[in-house]
């Protein structure tokens, strides 16, 4: 570990001034994933400028019924909230599916979705790696790649992002908020991911230098009847071999509207609005959740072992979509 | 309350057999116990190990001439400038030294994650970063590490016991059977994965070498250093006063050998903790095995053909044999009887013991294959065991020193209501989840190792036990403690044991299963020595009086026989086949394991052996990547050891087996509590979905690919 220089930050505007867009510094919110990559080596920043302690920890209703959360609020303060488990039931799931009780603890919502791949390659400084030394190759697609992506990948890179949170927030919709040196701005959770490509290096589409300030969740009533399913290999304390957050409104045995989306598949959190499609209008039958879910999958891209994912993925769609439905039904 | 079963000597009220906590749990869970890298030096620096990022080849060049320009470094040592080490000797456990130990002897790279320098600086931090900052390169060569049943290298080896065993006419036998079970069995690569990371600190003290270090036997450890660096045996004192888990990982490893070396060349103490990646390469793990188990079996379930050949992997520069042939050669006999176990090396690190070498692995496999033979002959798992209970050794014609397995079974089955149990697979539905339960026996030797003990009565009516014993976090210091004052007569209270101080004499290691039994032995001959000399009224002087034992003759004077702990382990899971995710809902064992010591502690260790069966059945796997001969993801968030929520009620219980043969009656309960408990839930897994998996860890994607009936 070598040594580097350490400011915290009373204000967002002293965060952004103190980062000054420089490449070889940090933003630094609970640390549970990047001082692990500063003690491997994988980042080695010159500055960390800390912003766990913000004022961006708030999470408020909005005023059209939506949900603000602040970008330093704690994994743990996020689940427990009552106006996000009583709106968002999903997205308490998902948060309380990660890590440990002592992560949840220090780690934040705007860390969370800047969080770096757990790809074993890429935390391997000794490994090549597209994604931290570019133009390097990428070892998992003929190596080892169980957990690795099946859907939006590219031969450059396969690996997953491994958040859980971000993948209920994919499917309500949420708005990222960030400020810059030229002011603030807004992105979609969707459009907050680059695609992959040949530049796997480039992760998202906030400008250079950007603190992420916040999560902005629209009203979403279905949500209230939503759930995250995750797999792992082990029952606690594991990233997700596959996971989904779903919602589900169905009337008169007909799903009105339906949410979506899968986590461990790709390199973003992945909203399946294919299969959203083909659910909305459809009866609330397992046939019929099957076949969104094979809607969604047809544009797997498996390697030689994580075929299993597309069998799981789908397995995991219908067996989430009908609990869902059954509940609604009683 | 119990008895002193041990004929011959008087029976009364004792403190062997009730429960203890932890004589050191207080300073344990408030901190105050030191562990090997807590320990404070004046004037300490410390080292940084370097490895090399080849799995083949030599080293081209080391340019320590940055390095050393760095804060703080001291000195970079490596294969041009490092002392030359004695490796040409067998050591205390009848074995050559691992070369892995003695580092920086050649500029030959043998495996990936090989230790080729390290950097000493004033600081830990110092030290790292300019470990880090080390360029070394390499002359690569290809390299081999695709370990696979059927490689034409593969050949016999002997390691603790004969490769190879065999009687009667296997083919023959086989072709007459009714039912034959012919099945390949695989373990993946496992490691240690103790809390405690390697450290050592050494240093020279008035002309002697100390080193504080965090290991399974200090003589052991010491007895290698005085070989490796030449040294007389009195110039070298090892300590080791808290280990944080050892499970056979724990003996002479690259840390303290570079820190000798280092302390060496500074003439200053220099400390070397190795980082959790470095421990995956460097301090051993298990073997993957590659078994084919055939067995033969007349209409009733009796076997008259066994065959069981285990393979596994060992690195070029060490041959380490993985028994897994081993348990056949104890749990079953049969008229045509063959066991074999062979190695193929590869460009891999060497392997080691790690808890129930051999019977770990081996039991997977064997236990497997029992199942599928009861299932294809339509008799019950446990009475099929039962049937085939051998009366004397199988391979050795010697008598058992105790066999209780039949006890276990019986104990268990009724308290984990077996007799209910449905044998038909893939029924028992509910909800999403298929369930059900297996069933599978245990073993492991029960031995007891020449060690040697002091006692002595001080004046204010307290004794002192010295003895090199470990506590690697079994409750041996406990055990000791509750031994001694038995054999005085004396409450516990009055007693203080003191371990891991090479200064205390040969003494076995905290391995084998056999540590509690052989220090037991000799601290209750010294004891009752010491009892016998104190004269009842007469004054202590203020020096004490100091009985010392040996116990290599009585050991020696044992009659052969095959002797060992016994086990009957119960599983049951729930599986979900459309997610492939596996859960062990309860477990059980009951073992026949000698008279316990401490009811508290050995407990603890059985059910911390079962917990490892649970976690190597579903969760752990080193995964060696091909193309770099490393690992991939050598941490624990890549190696998964069950959590918390993996591991449900547990329970672990006993029968009355006591060893006749030995002064307390202890056997030994380090090891078998993991023997059998991976093939109990894998055999649960058979009976909850229909489906054998004879691969291990049973993940999810395994279940996924197998499939199974739909819920």
């Amino acid at each position: 570990m070598r040594e580097f220089a350490y400011r915290r930050a009373d204000d967002v505007p002293g965060a952004v001034a103190l980062l000054g867009g420089d490449p070889d510094a940090r933003y630094l919110g609970g640390g549970t994933n990047l001082v692990d990559l500063m003690k491997t080596g994988v980042e080695r920043p010159a500055r960390l400028v800390d912003v766990r302690r913000l004022p961006l920890d708030r999470i408020e209703p909005t005023d059209d019924g939506g949900l603000r959360i602040g970008a330093t609020a704690t994994n743990s303060d996020l689940a427990a909230h009552p106006e996000v488990r009583r709106r968002y039931p999903a997205l308490a799931q998902a948060v309380l599916a990660g890590a440990s009780g002592q992560l949840r603890n220090m780690a934040t919502v705007g860390g969370n979705l800047l969080q770096r791949t757990r790809c074993g390659y890429f935390t391997d400084v000794t490994a090549p790696c597209n994604k931290r030394a570019p133009g390097s190759g990428c070892p998992a697609v003929s190596g080892e790649h169980r957990n690795h992506a099946v859907l939006g990948a590219s031969d450059h890179c396969v690996a997953v992002h491994p958040s859980d949170m971000g993948v209920a927030l994919a499917a309500f919709d949420a708005v990222v908020s960030y400020e810059t040196a030229d002011g603030p701005g807004e992105l979609p959770l969707d459009g907050l991911y680059l695609p992959v490509g040949d530049t796997p290096h480039r992760e998202t589409a906030l400008p250079a230098g950007a603190l992420v300030t916040g999560v902005t969740l629209p009203p979403a009533p279905v949500a209230a009847r939503s759930r995250y399913r995750k797999v792992r290999e082990r029952a606690s304390y594991a990233f997700a071999i596959g996971s989904v957050a779903a919602a589900l409104d169905v009337s008169n045995g007909v799903v009105r509207e339906a949410r979506l989306a899968f986590g461990a598949v790709a390199s973003r959190p992945w909203r399946a609005r294919t299969a959203e499609r083909v659910l909305t209008g459809a009866p609330a039958a397992e046939e019929y959740f099957a076949a969104a879910a094979d809607a969604e999958l047809a544009a797997a891209r498996p390697l030689p072992d994580n075929g299993y994912k597309v069998t799981l993925m789908r397995n995991l769609v219908v067996a989430v979509l009908s609990e869902l439905a059954e509940e609604a039904a009683r | 309350m119990t008895t002193a079963p041990t004929a011959g000597r008087t029976t009364r009220a004792g403190a062997v057999g009730t429960a203890h906590t932890r004589v050191e749990g207080r300073d344990k869970v408030t901190g105050a116990a030191r562990y090997a890298a807590d320990l404070p030096f004046a004037d300490l620096a410390h080292g940084h190990l370097v490895l090399s990022t080849v799995a083949r080849g030599r080293i081209r060049s080391v340019r320590t001439a940055d390095v050393l320009d760095m804060p703080g470094v001291l000195t970079v040592l490596h294969h041009g400038n490092a002392p030359r080490l004695d490796t040409d000797y067998v050591g205390m456990l009848g074995v050559p030294p691992d070369p892995t130990a003695a580092v920086f002897q050649h500029d030959r790279i043998p495996h990936a994650g090989w230790p080729v320098a390290l950097v000493v600086a004033e600081t830990p931090e110092q030290a790292r970063e300019a470990a880090e900052a080390l360029v070394v390169t390499y002359e690569r060569q290809p390299h081999d590490t695709a370990f696979h049943a059927g490689r034409p290298d593969a050949y016999p080896a002997d390691g603790h016991m004969p490769a190879v065993t065999e009687k009667g006419d296997l083919e023959a036998e086989l072709a007459a059977c009714a039912h034959v079970v012919d099945e390949e069995y695989t373990t993946p690569e496992e490691h240690h994965a103790m809390m405690e990371p390697h450290a050592a600190t050494a240093r020279w003290d008035g002309g002697r070498l100390e080193v504080v270090d965090s290991n399974q036997g200090t003589t052991w450890v010491a007895d290698d250093l005085v070989r490796m660096f030449s040294l007389e045996p009195s110039a070298v004192r090892v300590r080791s006063e808290h280990v944080g888990g050892g499970f056979g990982s724990k003996g002479l490893r690259a840390h303290q050998v570079s820190a000798v070396m280092a302390a060496t060349a500074l003439r200053r103490p220099v400390r070397v903790v190795l980082t959790r990646r470095q421990m995956f390469s460097l301090t051993g793990y298990r073997s993957p095995t590659a078994q084919r188990v055939r067995l033969g079996a007349d209409a009733d379930g009796r076997l008259r053909a066994l065959e069981h050949r285990s393979l596994n992997q060992t690195s070029t520069v060490w041959e380490f044999v993985e028994p897994g042939a081993g348990p056949a050669r104890v749990m079953y006999d049969a008229d045509a009887h063959r066991t074999a176990n062979e190695v193929v090396r590869l460009d891999v690190p060497s392997p080691t013991w790690m808890r129930a070498p051999g019977e770990a692995p081996g039991s997977f496999a064997l236990e497997a294959a029992l199942d599928e033979l009861a299932e294809r002959c339509g008799v019950d798992p446990i009475e099929l065991r039962l049937r085939n209970e051998p009366g004397r050794g199988p391979v050795s014609g010697l008598p058992f020193a105790g066999h209780n397995l039949a006890a276990c079974f019986r104990e268990g089955a009724r308290r984990f209501g077996w007799a209910d149990r449905d044998p038909r697979p893939g029924v028992r539905r509910e909800g999403r989840l298929l369930l059900g339960t297996g069933t599978a026996a245990a073993s492991f030797p029960a031995g007891a190792m020449p060690s040697t003990a002091a006692v002595t009565a001080q004046a204010d009516g307290t004794f002192t036990v010295r003895i090199a014993a470990a506590d690697i976090g079994t409750g041996a210091r406990t055990a000791l403690t509750l031994v001694a004052a038995d054999a005085l007569r004396v409450a516990p209270e009055r007693v203080r044991v003191r371990i891991g101080d090479s200064d205390f004499g040969p003494a076995m290691i905290a391995g084998g299963s056999a540590g509690t039994r052989s220090w037991s032995w000799a601290v209750t001959a010294a004891a009752e020595e010491l009892r016998d000399r104190l004269v009842p009224g007469a004054a202590v002087p203020p020096e004490g009086i100091t009985v010392r034992s040996d116990t290599t003759a009585a050991i020696g004077a044992l009659t052969p026989k095959e002797r060992h702990s016994f086990g009957a382990q119960f599983a049951e899971v729930a599986v979900d086949v459309t997610t492939g995710e596996v859960r062990v809902r309860r477990m059980l064992g009951v073992f026949a394991a000698g008279r316990i010591v401490n009811p508290l502690t050995a407990r603890s260790q059985l059910v911390g052996g079962m917990t490892w069966g649970i976690s190597m059945a579903l969760h752990e796997e080193a995964v060696r990547d091909r193309a770099s001969g490393g690992l991939y993801g050598a941490d624990l968030a890549g190696y998964h050891v069950a959590t918390h929520a993996d591991v449900p009620a547990i329970e672990a219980d006993w029968v009355d087996d006591p060893d006749p043969d030995d002064p307390v009656g202890v056997k030994g309960l380090g090891e078998v509590g993991i023997v059998g408990a991976a093939a109990a839930v894998a055999n649960a897994v058979w009976h909850a979905t229909g489906v054998r998996h004879r691969s291990l860890p049973i993940r999810p994607d395994r279940v996924l690919r197998a499939g199974g009936p739909r819920v």
